[in-house]
């Protein structure tokens, strides 16, 4: 077989992959993570109108989010939502919950230790390390430049 | 240089001189695989993907197992009469294949092709007889949508929203006794696959990493036997998938082999592409081997194909080749199969 | 009013999302980090703040607020308790949602069992 130039191959074979319904994944994600911020906002503005101020409404919300997150993925709804949501289920932190809630139940098969708690942070890993790494950088170097 | 092969024909193909016969085959394939265009062709569709087991490992063996009791017990033999299992599926260290063989106590060869597995197997299988070295042989493969995803993509409750070049691997096991006399159908050639690696790195792609070593496994037969793709009353590759498929067409026609009578893909035809939302369609080991043990041979016994190509195809990378910057290689084996020995 | 706000600036943060899925070889994982790493970097310029204000739970409940809070709190920390506070503001900051996300993730796997797709 003669060897053929990888990269025209890849140019190739990528026009035989069909396009996504763009639109259609445009306005479900716009949809999904619309109603998802919403939610978040109802919850918030419940928890001021009970005495909590800013902050505690604030950290409260993320609290809520997160269980309504885990809700959802625990009942196997979450990843329906996802399949029609795309980064409308994604992006929301109840998806950032569904990314750790989603290992931490698939490997309950291999224990409760070195499945459930070790493989929880297989997807959203990264998320914690840069994160808070990150923020640690962002810290020092606001101590830098004062 | 000395050459005492002589069986060969060519530098990938082998032709059977006492082309060994088909007889018997078996196919188990899950709830969604049961809801498709080849629903009626399957011997046992399950109600759900767990039968009864606690892991989807378990669940993949248990069906590889049993498929492998039917098929022995539909050719009129007991487990003890097969002199060898030659089996395999995409799990690590092939677990199902080799708890399902626990079982079976059959001496096991465990082989690894990734989606090529059922002609890999049926290849060996055919030699083995061929040579003189056994009489009955059963040819066994499984896979599972949920192994499959939990090793290779995503836990199965990640929302996550599929490529349009992805392909849902199949749920379900097939498998085929040959044994070394019988009525046919009979193997009369294999061509077995060199890696071909034409540089994908997109996992979510396997149609466009795996379509080149198609393409080369079939130039070498067709050049090897001298035969021509109208020999063959059908061509069906394993899982190129609708991606796969089309390329492999393309690329065969600026060769100058016409595929588009006779050549299609079991991906293609295991899957409603509208009902049931596969997006490139199926793969797996168990892709190729229910439409080959389901379909393909029940049709044969019914005349309605005489000579038929199959070619399962695989891709050989594994979750941390990936990560690790490597691109996907292919391969493809072919055999030949064919209701009169001549 | 203000749940209008939060309807459309959320879906649209997720709408840029959708974009980058659809045109990229990223998965929902790249995703979640490349927004979580946006907020950090806005919100430690200070430029997504203003888009809180205004939009409330359309701009915290995205991993982007998640990277805002972090970012806020670590400067926050930083200057109220130097060095130490560099280190400490930012899980302050968000430790309720981390928290949370532990102790649920793992009450759901002991709950629950995963199904499959269809």
């Amino acid at each position: 077989m003669d060897k053929f130039n990888k990269k025209d191959y890849k140019k190739y074979s990528d026009k035989k992959v069909p396009n996504p319904p763009y639109l259609k994944n445009m306005i479900m994600a716009f949809l999904v993570g619309g109603i998802f911020c919403t939610l978040g906002q109802i919850i918030t503005n419940i928890l001021k109108s009970n005495g909590l101020d800013n902050e505690m409404a604030a950290a409260g919300t993320s609290i809520s989010m997160v269980l309504i997150g885990a809700l959802l993925t625990g009942l196997g709804l979450y990843d329906k939502i996802g399949k029609v949501g795309g980064a409308g289920a994604a992006v929301p932190i109840t998806g950032f919950a569904n990314s750790i809630v989603a290992p931490a139940m698939e490997y309950k098969r291999e224990g409760f230790i070195f499945g459930v708690a070790a493989k929880m942070f297989t997807v959203a890993g990264p998320v914690l390390v840069y994160g808070i790494g990150g923020s640690v950088i962002v810290g020092l170097i606001t101590l830098l430049l004062r | 240089m000395i050459e005492l092969a002589l069986k060969k024909i060519g530098a990938q193909t082998r032709k059977m001189e006492n082309p060994p016969s088909i007889l018997s085959y078996y196919s188990i394939v899950g709830p969604k695989e049961g809801e498709g265009p080849l629903k009626d062709y399957f011997d046992l569709i399950l109600e759900d993907d767990l039968w009864g087991q606690e892991s989807w490992e378990k669940a993949e063996s248990k069906i590889q197992e049993e498929c492998v009791r039917y098929a022995i017990d539909k050719g009129g033999l007991s487990s003890e009469n097969i002199d060898y299992l030659i089996a395999g599926d995409l799990i690590n260290q092939i677990t199902p294949s080799s708890y399902s063989a626990r079982q079976l106590s059959i001496p096991y060869y465990g082989i690894f092709g990734a989606c090529s597995t059922m002609t890999q197997s049926l290849s060996l299988g055919a030699m083995l007889i061929d040579g003189g070295f056994a009489d009955y042989i059963a040819c066994a493969v499984s896979s599972h949508f949920s192994t499959a995803e939990r090793q290779f993509r995503f836990p199965l409750e990640y929302g996550n929203q599929r490529k349009m070049s992805a392909q849902w691997t199949v749920t379900g096991a097939g498998t085929t006794i040959l044994s070394s006399t019988g009525n046919g159908p009979y193997v009369k050639y294999i061509t077995t696959g060199k890696i071909i690696d034409p540089g994908i790195t997109d996992s979510a792609n396997m149609g466009s990493a795996m379509a080149p070593s198609a393409i080369d496994t079939l130039v070498n037969h067709f050049q090897d036997t001298g035969l021509d793709p109208s020999y063959y009353d059908l061509i069906l590759s394993g899982d190129l998938g609708y991606v796969g498929k089309d390329i492999l067409m393309d690329l065969m026609k600026k060769k100058g082999y016409d595929l588009s009578k006779n050549y299609t893909d079991c991906g293609v035809e295991i899957f409603d592409k509208f009902e049931q939302d596969t997006h490139a369609g199926g793969s797996g080991c168990a892709c190729s081997a229910v439409v080959y043990n389901g379909y393909v041979f029940k049709e044969m016994a019914k005349g309605k194909y005489n000579r038929v190509l199959l070619m399962s195809t695989g891709a050989l990378h594994s979750t941390m080749s990936t990560q690790q910057g490597e691109s996907i290689p292919g391969i493809a084996h072919a055999v030949s199969i064919e209701n009169t020995k001549e | 009013m203000e749940y209008i706000k939060a309807f459309v600036v959320g879906g649209i943060i997720c709408l840029i999302g959708q974009v980058i899925l659809d045109n990229t070889k990223f998965t929902p994982a790249h995703l979640l980090l490349t927004f979580l790493l946006s907020g950090v970097i806005l919100g430690a310029l200070g430029l997504y703040q203003p888009i809180v204000d205004f939009a409330g739970a359309g701009a915290s409940i995205p991993i982007s607020g998640f990277g805002n809070s972090l970012a806020k709190g670590a400067i926050k920390g930083a200057n109220e308790k130097g060095i130490i506070g560099a280190f400490t503001g930012g899980i302050e900051a968000t430790g309720a949602g981390v928290a949370a996300i532990i102790l649920f993730g793992y009450i759901m796997a002991v709950i629950f069992n995963p199904k499959t797709k269809d």
